[in-house]
């Protein structure tokens, strides 16, 4: 490129020669030159902004095609992922600790009926009716005839009933494949398990929705499809609740109770082996809840867990238990037992005159009301009440069904002396069995609180301490001593040494008036083997009478203490506890040193 | 020299949409494998969950208990019991498989002084 001289010769020379100024033509140039500088400048900058406009412009344009192509396309399973693969069911199998199967699902067909696509109604409905008794032949042709569009038939049916239907040749009758759930126990555990029905329905699937029991209370995890195929583990164990439930009916008709719960726990964890309700009722065909009569009657009441009652002298030891750990009284320390108690107005019997004065101990064996009222008045309503609290009696049992929350306990709304006096042997607090069992594992794994737990899972702490190890150690002698020569002397198993204590409360009036004279609640609260406890066992029979003998009977120790006995002996080597002699009281060895 | 390259690069696209056909449908053909494979173990699981089901429901405690009821002229089972848990040292040693016959009587050997 030529570049312009600023000062050109010829022009300078030229403007002198006709008097103007030369810096003039400098300027000029200048001027001139960064004119065209600029112009330059401006074009490549036009250009750049052209090339940056397609750019954008083609970018835009590819996610905006992008977009549209995803937005047209039909959606696809991957073809070649494995990740589809894993879910295999709606809802999760419920499994027992070995991994037996409670719960599980099931393939099976429902069957609708669209009336407008219908051949033949009437021959239909005729031969509907002979395959499912159960249908209501005039209200059918009437659905078939009228102007329904669409109306279920049939939840859910077996394979030979489909194919029954199915040979009907009706194009109007269709099916709809359902997952269904299924018990194959029956009513095995049918209360812990509780049911499940049909959620939301549509022609192609029906949700599965757990209705009581721990398939209400876990619904969101078993239906969690991240974990449908790994199976919710109980601490349940199949063999030990058929053989307790088979026991506890064949007891419950012994002792002509109409009712009877039984629960048998792990001392440290809280784990739930077997806890059972009878009357019980079929999961898989769970019947509808009562309207009638009073509810704890229907079998679908759960007595070990939704019933709370007054146990009773079960109650006793836990006085005995705080008085020992306060530092009031030691197992030999004498109280009196002078019946009947007078206190204001009221009076507190014994059962039978125990003797003026007794030792703590024989307090608990003997099971004296009187002795057990004077105890608590040591240690006091408040002291009672935070211990009791800390036993868990103040608040819903934790134990994962919905059930539970239905066993608040009854707590006196004025917590006044006599009401200290009357709880400490059992009457004015009511709990359900699953709260006692729960409690009388913390007084014996050497005073750690216990959570009652449904779900089997080895990462348990322990609790917090209630009460220390010694007076844990004391309790366990004692609980061991009603078996061995108290009330409970039935209770004694050979090889397995027994120990608990029995409970007969008299059953409070329905109207709320007094308590009944004919009828009790019998508990059998036990622990074995009671000097390394490891299981507690609950039982409890709702108005048994014992007839064997010249009169009619009804205290625990002659219902459902051998009630309890048996499922002991029949648990305990399932258990794979193998029977032992009782170490016996050791011999005192004095340490020295030299 | 430029012809024979140019007639080798044909060549080579040839061999190349060659490759790549095949590798298609081979890559389709995998896929629909894996697809019905997927299906098979589908029904596979299935089929699993109805007889692990069966084997539940033929193996509850109800049933099992009947069937030891109705055969227990042949089987006579009884719950478990306590005392049916025995210890190492109640098992006898068993018997030695061949008795001896024509033994020596060592201790007569020796000559008594």
């Amino acid at each position: 490129m030529i570049r312009t001289p600023l000062r050109p010769l010829a022009r300078v020379l030229d403007a002198r020669s006709r008097g103007e100024n030369p810096d003039a033509i400098e300027r000029e140039n200048i001027r001139l030159r960064h004119e065209e500088m600029s112009d330059r400048a401006r074009r490549r900058a036009e250009g750049r902004l052209l090339v940056l406009a397609v750019m954008f412009f083609c970018a835009f344009g590819v996610i905006g095609g992008r977009m549209a192509v995803l937005a047209r396309t039909e959606p696809a399973e991957p073809r070649t992922s494995l990740a589809g693969a894993d879910i295999f069911a709606q809802r999760a199998d419920i499994v027992d600790r070995e991994g037996r199967i409670l719960a599980t699902n099931f393939d099976t067909y429902s069957l609708y009926a669209q009336p407008q696509m219908m051949v033949d109604p009437a021959t239909a409905v005729e031969k509907l009716v002979a395959i499912f008794p159960d249908l209501d032949r005039k209200r059918l042709l009437n659905n078939f005839t009228g102007t329904r569009k669409f109306l279920w038939i049939k939840r859910k049916m077996s394979p030979e009933q489909q194919q029954a239907v199915h040979d009907i040749g009706e194009p109007g009758l269709l099916f709809g494949p359902r997952e269904m759930r299924l018990y194959p126990n029956g009513r095995l555990a049918a209360h812990v398990l509780g049911g499940a029905g049909f959620g939301r329905e549509g022609v192609h699937a029906a949700e599965v929705v757990g209705v009581a029991g721990i398939e209400k209370f876990y619904d969101e995890r078993l239906r969690d499809p991240a974990r449908s195929n790994e199976p919710l583990v109980l601490s349940l164990d199949l063999s030990v609740q058929a053989a307790m439930e088979r026991v506890l009916l064949g007891g419950m008709k012994i002792m002509n109770a109409k009712g009877a719960a039984g629960i048998l726990m792990e001392v440290r964890t809280g784990e739930v082996l077997a806890v059972a309700s009878l009357p019980d009722f079929d999961p898989n065909d769970r019947p509808a809840l009562p309207v009638t009569g009073r509810p704890d009657d229907s079998p679908l009441f759960n007595r070990a867990v939704q019933g709370v009652y007054e146990l009773g002298s079960t109650f006793k030891v836990f006085a005995v238990a705080q008085a020992l750990d306060l530092g009031l009284v030691t197992p030999d320390t004498i109280i009196n037992t002078k019946t009947p108690m007078t206190w204001g107005k009221f009076r507190i019997h014994d059962f039978r005159n125990y003797g003026p004065e007794q030792t703590v101990t024989n307090v608990i064996v003997k099971s004296s009301n009187v002795g057990t009222a004077r105890i608590a008045m040591e240690i006091g309503g408040v002291r009672q009440r935070s211990f009791l609290e800390k036993l868990g009696f103040m608040e819903q049992s934790p134990l994962e069904i919905t059930e539970a929350a239905g066993s608040k306990p009854l707590v006196p709304a004025k917590w006044s002396e006599l009401s200290t006096m009357t709880i400490s042997y059992g009457h004015g607090l009511s709990i359900s069995p699953m709260h006692l069992a729960a409690a009388y594992a913390t007084l014996v794994n050497g005073g750690r609180r216990v959570t009652p737990t449904l779900v089997h899972d080895r990462s348990h702490g322990p609790g917090d301490r209630v009460i220390s190890e010694q007076t844990s150690a004391a309790m366990r002698k004692m609980l061991r001593e009603v078996v061995s020569h108290g009330t409970a002397s039935l209770g004694e198993v050979p090889g397995y040494a027994v120990g608990g204590k029995t409970g007969t409360a008299d059953k409070p009036r329905i109207n709320g008036k007094g308590y009944e004279k004919e009828k009790v609640l019998s508990t059998f609260a036990s622990i074995f083997p009671s000097y390394d406890p490891k299981y507690v066992l609950v039982v409890s029979l709702d108005e048994p009478v014992e007839t064997s003998g010249d009169e009619p009977r009804r205290t625990a120790g002659w219902t459902a203490v051998p009630v309890g006995a048996e499922i002991i002996r029949r648990v305990a080597p399932l258990l794979g506890l193998r029977p032992e002699i009782e170490p016996g009281e050791l011999a005192v060895i004095t340490q020295a040193s030299n | 020299m430029r012809s024979l390259m140019f007639a080798m690069t044909t060549l080579m696209v040839i061999g190349l949409a060659f490759w790549a056909y095949r590798e298609n449908y081979r890559t389709q053909e995998a896929q629909t494998r894996a697809e019905r494979l997927q299906v098979e173990i589908g029904e596979a699981r299935q089929r699993l969950r109805v007889l692990n089901a069966e084997w539940a429901y033929l193996n509850r405690p109800d049933r099992l208990m009947d069937l030891v009821e109705i055969n227990f002229d042949r089987l006579g089972l009884l719950p478990l019991q306590p005392h049916q848990f025995g210890r190492i040292d109640q098992v006898a040693y068993p018997a030695p498989l061949l008795p001896i016959t024509n033994s020596v009587d060592v201790s007569n050997l020796e000559q008594l002084p």
